[in-house]
C-alpha cells in the first residue's frame, strides 16, 4: 500500500514536469540551421532523393555503425544465453508436432519468395523512396518467421546465417575504410560517381551500403527467432 | 480536409490511451501482448500523419510484427505454470 | 496536430512507468516497457513536425529548388529509426532473461526471487 503511494507521488512529479514541457513548446516556422543545411546540400552533393537515408548512411554514418554493433551484440548474447550443452541428448521419443494445415503450407510456398523479393526491393531502393536497410531486413526476417510457423521442427543452418551476417558487416566496414583512402573520409559516399538524380544507380555507395546493412539486420533477427524457437526442440530431445 | 485529419488523429490518440490502460490491467498475459502490438500499429499510423513515412514503415514491421512474435514465442514456453 | 501526438506520448510514458512499477509478472513488466518506448518515439517525431509542410523526400511533388521551404526537419526521424531498432533488441534481451529466470526458478513472479535482498 505504501509502495503504491510512493509510485503515485513519483508519477505526479513526472506529470508536473511533462506539463511544463508541453505548455512551453512552440512549433517552428523555419527550418533550424542543421536541417537547412541538409535540405540544401543533399541533392547536389550526395545525389540521394531520400534525405533521411542520406543522413543515416553518410552524414551520421558513425551512429549507424554503433547501432549495427548493438544489434550484433544482442544477437550474440541471445545465442550465448540460450545455448545448451550437447550432452543432454537422451533417447529421442518420436513426438509428432501438430500438422499446420494445408492452407498454411501451400500459402507459404507462394508467399515466401514474394516476401523475400519485397524485402530486397525495399533495401535496394532505399535512396529513392521511403525504405532502407532496417525495414528491408525486418521484412526478410518475417519471411523466415513464416517458414518457422509452417514447420516448427525445421532445421535451420546456423553456419549459413552467421556467415551472411559476418560477411555483410565486414563489407560495410571495409567500404567505410576504403572511403578514407579514395574519397573524403570514413563512409564518404563519393567512392562511386554520384550519377543522375533519381535513377537507381545514383548516390554513390549508398545503395550498396544499405543492402549490406539490410542483409545483416535480416540475418540477425532471423538468428534471434531461431534461437528462441529451438529451445523447445532441445527440450523435447532431453526429456 | 484538415478537420478530418484532426478528427482521425484524436480518435487514434484516445484509443491508444484506452488500449494502454487495458494492457496493464487485464488478467491474462496474452491479451496484454496483443494490446501492445495494437498500440504499435496505431502509432505507426500516427507517424504517417506526422509526415514521417520511413519511421512508419519501420515501426509497423519491427514494433508491431517482430516484437509480438518474440513475446508469443516466450509465452508459449512458460505456459501452463503461471497464471497471474 | 503535433500537440495531440505529444500529449499522447507523455500519457503513454506515464502509463508504461506505472505498469512497470506495480506489476509482479515479469512478462507484464516487459510489455509496459514496450509501451513507454513507443511513447518516447512518438514525442521525438512530433517535435520535428512543422505545420503545412511535407515529408523530407525529393521527387516530382517536392522539386529540389523548393526543398528548403517545403520539407520538415529530417533529423528527428533518423534518430527515431535508430531508437526503434535498438528498442526491439533490448526487448529481445529482456525476454531471453525472463525465459532463463523461469527455467531456473520455475516461476515468473518477481516477488518470489529474494536472493539479493538484504
Amino acid at each position: 500500500m505504501i509502495r503504491k503511494f510512493f509510485v503515485l507521488v513519483l508519477l505526479l512529479g513526472l506529470m508536473v514536469i511533462f506539463a511544463n514541457l508541453l505548455f512551453g513548446y512552440v512549433m517552428d516556422k523555419e527550418l533550424n540551421a542543421s536541417a537547412h543545411y541538409y535540405a540544401e546540400h543533399t541533392a547536389n552533393d550526395l545525389g540521394a532523393a531520400n534525405i533521411v537515408t542520406a543522413i543515416i548512411v553518410t552524414y551520421r554514418g558513425l551512429d549507424t555503425l554503433g547501432e549495427v554493433t548493438v544489434l550484433f551484440l544482442t544477437a550474440s548474447i541471445i545465442g550465448l544465453v540460450l545455448a545448451r550443452s550437447k550432452k543432454q541428448k537422451v533417447a529421442v521419443l518420436p513426438r509428432k508436432s501438430p500438422s499446420p494445415g494445408e492452407l498454411l503450407v501451400t500459402g507459404s510456398y507462394l508467399l515466401v519468395p514474394l516476401i523475400l523479393l519485397l524485402g530486397a526491393y525495399v533495401f535496394i531502393n532505399g535512396h529513392l523512396t521511403p525504405g532502407g536497410g532496417f525495414q528491408g531486413g525486418a521484412i526478410i526476417a518475417s519471411a523466415s518467421l513464416l517458414l518457422l510457423l509452417t514447420d516448427p521442427l525445421r532445421h535451420f543452418s546456423h553456419r549459413l546465417i552467421s556467415r551472411v551476417e559476418s560477411i555483410s558487416g565486414l563489407f560495410f566496414v571495409g567500404l567505410g575504410v576504403l572511403g578514407i583512402f579514395l574519397a573524403g573520409g570514413f563512409l564518404d559516399n563519393r567512392l562511386l560517381p554520384v550519377g543522375t538524380f533519381g535513377s537507381i544507380f545514383s548516390a554513390g555507395i549508398i545503395p550498396i551500403v544499405y543492402s549490406f546493412i539490410g542483409l545483416k539486420v535480416g540475418a540477425e533477427f532471423t538468428s534471434m527467432l531461431i534461437n528462441l524457437a529451438e529451445t523447445e526442440k532441445k527440450e523435447e530431445q532431453s526429456k | 480536409m484538415s478537420n478530418i485529419l484532426l478528427g482521425i488523429t484524436s480518435l487514434l490518440a484516445i484509443s491508444m490511451i484506452g488500449v494502454a490502460i487495458i494492457a496493464i490491467r487485464v488478467r491474462r498475459p496474452a491479451i496484454a501482448i496483443l494490446a501492445a502490438g495494437m498500440i504499435s500499429l496505431f502509432a505507426s499510423i500516427l507517424f504517417l500523419f506526422l509526415a514521417a513515412p520511413d519511421v512508419a514503415m519501420t515501426e509497423a514491421a519491427i514494433g508491431s510484427g517482430l516484437t509480438t512474435f518474440l513475446f508469443f514465442f516466450v509465452l508459449g514456453r512458460v505456459r501452463g505454470d503461471d497464471h497471474d | 496536430m503535433s500537440w495531440i501526438a505529444m500529449t499522447t506520448g507523455f500519457i503513454l510514458i506515464l502509463i508504461g512507468l506505472y505498469g512497470a512499477l506495480t506489476n509482479r509478472n515479469i512478462l507484464r513488466i516487459i510489455v509496459s516497457f514496450t509501451i513507454a518506448n513507443t511513447g518516447v518515439n512518438l514525442i521525438i517525431v512530433a517535435v520535428g513536425y512543422m505545420a503545412a509542410r511535407t515529408a523530407p523526400i525529393l521527387d516530382e511533388a517536392v522539386p529540389i529548388a523548393e526543398a528548403v521551404d517545403r520539407i520538415i526537419d529530417p533529423l528527428p526521424q533518423a534518430l527515431v529509426l535508430t531508437a526503434i531498432v535498438i528498442g526491439v533488441g533490448v526487448t529481445a534481451l529482456m525476454l531471453t532473461y525472463a525465459f532463463k529466470l523461469y527455467e531456473v526458478k520455475g516461476t515468473l513472479d518477481i516477488s518470489k526471487c529474494k536472493e539479493l535482498k538484504w
